[in-house]
């Protein structure tokens, strides 16, 4: 080590800062350099001596309990913080139960056309109009209800028209056609559309299961469309299609 | 971390924060804005305080920034300010048992004291930081907010400086004694 350009290093050997390495270095040089030895006496004396700088002022009592004060006052201010917040988040939670509880009161229409469906099948004579054949069905209807609507042909297909009859969804009247395939009846609900039978129906227009029945709907030239049955899916979807591409 | 954990960890550093303040200052009713100013400022910022980091250097770091700031601060950075790397402390070294020993012997305490009292800021400040509060190299240069390498030149230069204030042993007063000219000024 050479003493004459190294003299921080001392001061960072006594404050114990130098690396392991240099540390040796320096002790090994002191145990050899009086002048050097002498250098550090005189730091460590520095040292003592400036020691006392610590707690040589000290703060009055006031300024202490102003300090305190203005810890307690944030304290105080980040609790209403948080009652704020707390409140902000019960009101979230009501809301959410609020709405979800209005949802679930919301009628479920698909269960209301699932129960027309289970009535025809219920009943004695589930067609007031017995027909296989598409014109003589359609004109039953002409008078009984307030619209007209278009039928596929059956023929030649895997479906076969049963017949028709008028039932009420929501104080409305509703053709009600069923069709069979094989064992399995399917009905082919159509009534007028509203906004809110839109709403409540507003769907992707796949066959979904609901009910233990296979549904699809959808809305064409103001009337809406039902087909539901136990049939499978993909049936009740090639219904719909038949049905679709009549009364484009 | 809440309010609450603050005032539990940041209230004990309270004295010496206060003695820095005013050794920083050198007037109590100035070191007393600055030690509010302090705690307003870390309450304030305390949510950007990272848990796990040193809540003391933090703090310290908080008062010496505001403190910089302050018309006092400024006054005295403007006296004192020194750049570091113009500093050649190689040629100031005194090979020799020198006067200031037997001085710091003699007239004790209050001399040494006095003499801290007289060193530029730059540098009261960061004996302080080593000497009184006995802080680490990394932590002084986080106070700092210097490099390490800086922390230990201002040190070197700064016992020196304290060593010729003793040495030129006044006759009269300490509050006599001037700040002594340095180099490059």
């Amino acid at each position: 080590m050479d003493c004459d350009q190294n003299t921080g290093a001392l001061g960072a050997y006594l404050d114990n800062e130098l690396p392991r390495n240099e540390t040796t270095a320096v002790s090994e040089h002191i145990a050899s350099c009086p002048k050097c030895a002498a250098e550090i006496a005189e730091l460590v004396r520095i040292k003592r001596g400036l020691r006392p700088a610590q707690g040589h002022f000290a703060p009055s009592s006031g300024l202490r309990r102003s300090v305190e004060q203005l810890a307690r006052q944030q304290n105080r201010r980040a609790s209403r913080l948080q009652l704020v917040s707390v409140a902000v988040f019960s009101a979230a939670i009501l809301l959410i139960v609020i709405a979800s509880a209005q949802f679930l009161r919301r009628p479920d229409h698909f269960v209301e056309i699932a129960d027309l469906h289970i009535n025809a099948l219920a009943s004695a004579n589930p067609v007031d109009v017995v027909s296989s054949d598409r014109h003589a069905v359609k004109p039953w209807f002409q008078g009984k209800i307030p619209f007209s609507f278009n039928l596929p042909e059956f023929s030649g297909t895997e479906f076969t028209l049963l017949g028709g009859r008028v039932v009420y969804f929501h104080q409305s009247p509703c053709a009600q056609l069923m069709v069979a395939l094989s064992q399995h009846k399917i009905s082919v609900l159509i009534l007028q559309d509203t906004t809110e039978l839109d709403r409540a129906f507003a769907m992707p227009a796949t066959v979904s299961h609901r009910s233990n029945f296979s549904v699809d709907t959808w809305q064409s030239q103001g009337l809406r469309f039902f087909v539901i049955g136990d049939a499978d899916p993909s049936a009740i979807g090639r219904l719909s299609q038949a049905f679709q591409s009549a009364n484009k | 971390m809440d309010p609450e954990f603050f005032e539990a960890i940041a209230m004990p550093l309270f004295d010496q924060l206060y003695n820095f303040a005013h050794w920083l200052t050198g007037d109590r009713s100035d070191a007393e804005d600055l030690v509010q100013e302090t705690y307003s400022k870390a309450l304030k910022g305390f949510r950007s305080f990272q848990e796990g980091t040193n809540l003391r250097a933090w703090m310290y770091r908080i008062l010496h920034n505001s403190f910089l700031t302050s018309r006092t601060g400024l006054r005295a950075h403007n006296l004192s300010y020194l750049d570091d790397e113009e500093v050649d402390i190689g040629c100031l070294t005194a090979h020799s048992v020198t006067p200031e020993l037997l001085l710091l012997q003699e007239e004790g305490r209050q001399t040494v004291m006095d003499a801290l009292a007289c060193v530029p800021l730059h540098y009261r400040e960061v004996l302080l930081l080593c000497e009184a509060e006995e802080m680490s190299y990394k932590e002084i240069a986080q106070v700092l907010g210097v490099p390490i390498g800086t922390v230990m030149s201002r040190l070197a230069r700064a016992r020196k400086l304290l060593r010729e204030l003793l040495a030129a042993k006044p006759t009269e007063k300490s509050s006599q004694w001037t700040v002594i000219k340095t180099p490059g000024r």
